[in-house]
């Protein structure tokens, strides 16, 4: 990719189990507490434990959209409430017009739970499915962006990217794209993935979930929690002069591994391109990084991987950290909520120390900070990396 | 906002096409269409050991994206791809779903680290060696168009060239019934920002209010409405032709996609 005009992040929101919403959720970094829990969801009985939203299956959608009944269009609703973001959008939309603000929404699983469930009320006669399940505005991966393209009556092209965990870092990308060849001016970007059987008992199968709450970086980590969340931003082009504690996204970077379908390249070097892509597009070296919120998932492998590439390009010194510790793998909403979590960091001059990390492994070079920080961050970066090798870095940093 | 690039190569598989020469026969009406169900290759390229693990997604994406390429002349092993597809791989989805229904619970590795709607971009990356990047977009029955802007937009603003695989297959019953899906269809093709040796026309599209184009022919048009990455074939059939002009494909309730082209020949 070529250098990036940087972009505004307007307003943004997100909902995990460490908080339904911004204050919340940054009142839980500071505090560095963590929302895994032991999973008692649905009738999973693995021994796990699992970042679940509280009140998901409670939300309501309106009248008209109950076709798009599941639990991942309930979280997307339930964060869209959050922090006045429905409004946020309503007023993009009058800004700029309904047909100039595009919709770039990542998932991986969208509303698979909806057809598990319809799986086990199969007709015993024939093994139909029941006539009350909806595939296109549940399962689907485009669900949730079209669900939230009629909620929010918006009219520009709308689009689910669906590329495992790095699936709502990349939509910045897709949204970029589209902003700077002119199709659109706005966009609402972000993730939404929700709890199902389908990844529980699938990250199980691969023997990458942890029992304990997963420890990124710790010398015993031992997998992965997953989790499940719903971010959102207002990506806008730049008109006008800045506040100069407006968030903007400065630099995207993509790539493949090359390598394995569940596996990273054991040396990173998937990783190691996005991350130079994403410094070369804002036309920046790796001094200009002041911290950087990793993938960080708390397998043995990916955090070996990622820490390889982080120090191969940034050195041993750059402080990083995981927050999948405290909100869990969040996997198609990751990326989306970590752009969240490292723009709170920029506004905020916040690291988020990593929990619940208590001995970092000594053969990780990468500078991992387990306690949080306070210092003015002028620009933060954000890794997502999923299966199919793919991965995504984003540059975060304040204007003025 | 209009968006331009010129096509390079094209690769197509679907019911009653093989391959781009074909199949650009049958769309410029110079053979009769016949429906049969699409014949999927083996992936060759890909090691023995993960070919054994591919589906049909990943057969269809990674045939027609090694046609595109090779007609296009363009370097399979560094082109960056997007690929759009209306569902993930509905066999796999399928055996997933029923494996949770059964108190056991057992979910196949293999087939959960497949089951991601990426799984075709990953096996592509895999059997190339290419690191370049990979969209992977999803947009129901508008996933043509979707993945068309976005490569589009790619090759506009980043001034390089770009691999578009949109594909779609067929899923099992008793999803079948809520999906219904006939078979495999799949068309790639190269996009570049400046006309090439193997350039065959130069498109520009714009949204548009306008309905869109149908197909005389009661088969194509069957097949178009029948299968999301069909909508397609509008634009191919002008490409088939070589003949300038513009076709209106279906994108979303509230748009459609109008494009030019301009053969290049």
């Amino acid at each position: 990719m070529r250098t990036m005009r940087p972009l505004l992040l307007a307003e943004f929101t997100a909902t995990s189990c460490i908080g339904r919403g911004i204050a919340p959720t940054l009142q839980s970094l500071v505090e560095q507490r963590s929302g895994l829990t032991r999973c008692t969801f649905e009738s999973v009985d693995l021994d796990t434990h699992i970042g679940e939203v509280p009140g998901v299956d409670s939300q309501r959608l309106p009248k008209a959209l109950q076709i798009f009944n599941c639990r991942n269009n309930r979280l997307a609703e339930l964060a869209l409430q959050q922090d006045g973001f429905f409004e946020t959008v309503q007023r993009a939309a009058a800004r700029w017009g309904r047909r100039r603000v595009g919709v770039f929404i990542g998932t991986s699983t969208a509303g698979i739970l909806q057809t598990e469930l319809a799986y086990r009320a199969r007709d015993p006669v024939s093994g139909a499915l029941p006539a009350s399940f909806e595939y296109g505005t549940t399962h689907n991966s485009f669900s949730v962006a079209d669900y939230l393209r009629r909620r929010c009556g918006l009219e520009g092209p709308a689009v689910a990217v669906s590329s495992a965990c790095a699936s709502s870092a990349k939509v910045f990308g897709a949204a970029r794209r589209m902003i700077e060849a002119g199709v659109i001016d706005a966009a609402l970007v972000g993730g939404t993935d929700s709890l199902c059987l389908t990844t529980l008992y699938g990250f199980h199968s691969l023997q990458l979930s942890s029992p304990s709450p997963c420890r990124p970086f710790d010398a015993a980590r031992d997998g992965i929690s997953v989790g499940e969340a719903a971010a959102f931003a207002v990506l806008e082009r730049v008109t006008e002069n800045l506040d100069g504690d407006s968030v903007l996204l400065l630099g995207v970077g993509e790539s493949s591994d090359a390598y394995h379908m569940s596996a990273p390249h054991p040396e990173g070097l998937g990783a190691k391109r996005a991350m130079q892509a994403a410094l070369n597009s804002g036309s920046m070296e790796p001094g200009d990084i002041d911290y950087i919120n990793l993938h960080g998932t708390g397998t043995p492998s990916n955090d070996r991987s990622e820490s390889q590439a982080v120090t191969s390009l940034f050195g041993p010194t750059t402080p990083c950290s995981s927050t999948k510790g405290a909100t869990g793998h969040t996997l198609g909403a990751a990326g989306a909520l970590e752009a969240v979590i490292s723009a709170l960091a920029v506004q905020n001059g916040l690291m988020p120390g990593g929990v619940p990390s208590t001995r970092i492994d000594p053969s990780l070079m990468a500078h991992y900070i387990r306690d949080n920080r306070r210092v003015p961050l002028r620009r933060v970066l954000s890794n997502s990396f999923g299966f199919g090798g793919t991965n995504c870095s984003l540059i975060f940093g304040r204007a003025g | 906002m209009r968006l331009s690039a010129y096509i390079g190569g094209i690769g197509i598989l679907g019911p009653g096409f093989d391959n781009w020469p074909q199949a650009a026969s049958v769309l410029a009406g110079r053979q009769p269409y016949q429906s049969a169900p699409t014949q999927l290759p083996s992936p060759v390229t890909l090691p023995a050991a993960e070919r054994r693990r591919t589906g049909r997604v990943v057969k269809l994406a990674l045939a027609i994206a090694h046609e595109a390429a090779a007609n296009a002349e363009a370097d399979a092993a560094h082109i960056p791809s997007v690929f759009c597809s209306s569902g993930s791989d509905g066999h796999i989805c399928h055996e997933i779903c029923q494996a949770l229904a059964l108190s056991s619970r057992e979910v196949s590795p293999t087939r959960f680290s497949n089951s991601v709607h990426n799984v075709a971009a990953g096996y592509w990356s895999i059997s190339t060696g290419s690191m370049a990047e990979a969209n992977v977009l999803c947009a129901f029955d508008a996933s043509f168009v979707a993945g068309l802007l976005d490569a589009l937009a790619q090759t506009a603003v980043d001034q390089q060239a770009v691999l578009l695989v949109a594909y779609d297959t067929e899923y099992p019953p008793p999803l079948h019934a809520k999906r219904p899906i006939p078979d495999a269809f799949g068309v790639a093709m190269v996009l570049t920002p400046e006309r090439g040796r193997t350039s065959l026309a130069r498109i520009d599209l714009v949204l548009t209010d306008e309905n869109a184009d149908l197909i005389p022919d009661k088969g194509l048009e069957a097949l178009r409405t029948a299968i999301p990455a069909a909508r397609s074939l509008p634009l191919l059939r002008l490409l088939a032709t070589g003949s300038s002009g513009y076709a209106v494909l279906d994108y979303l309730d509230v748009s459609r996609a109008s494009v030019q082209v301009q053969p290049c020949s």
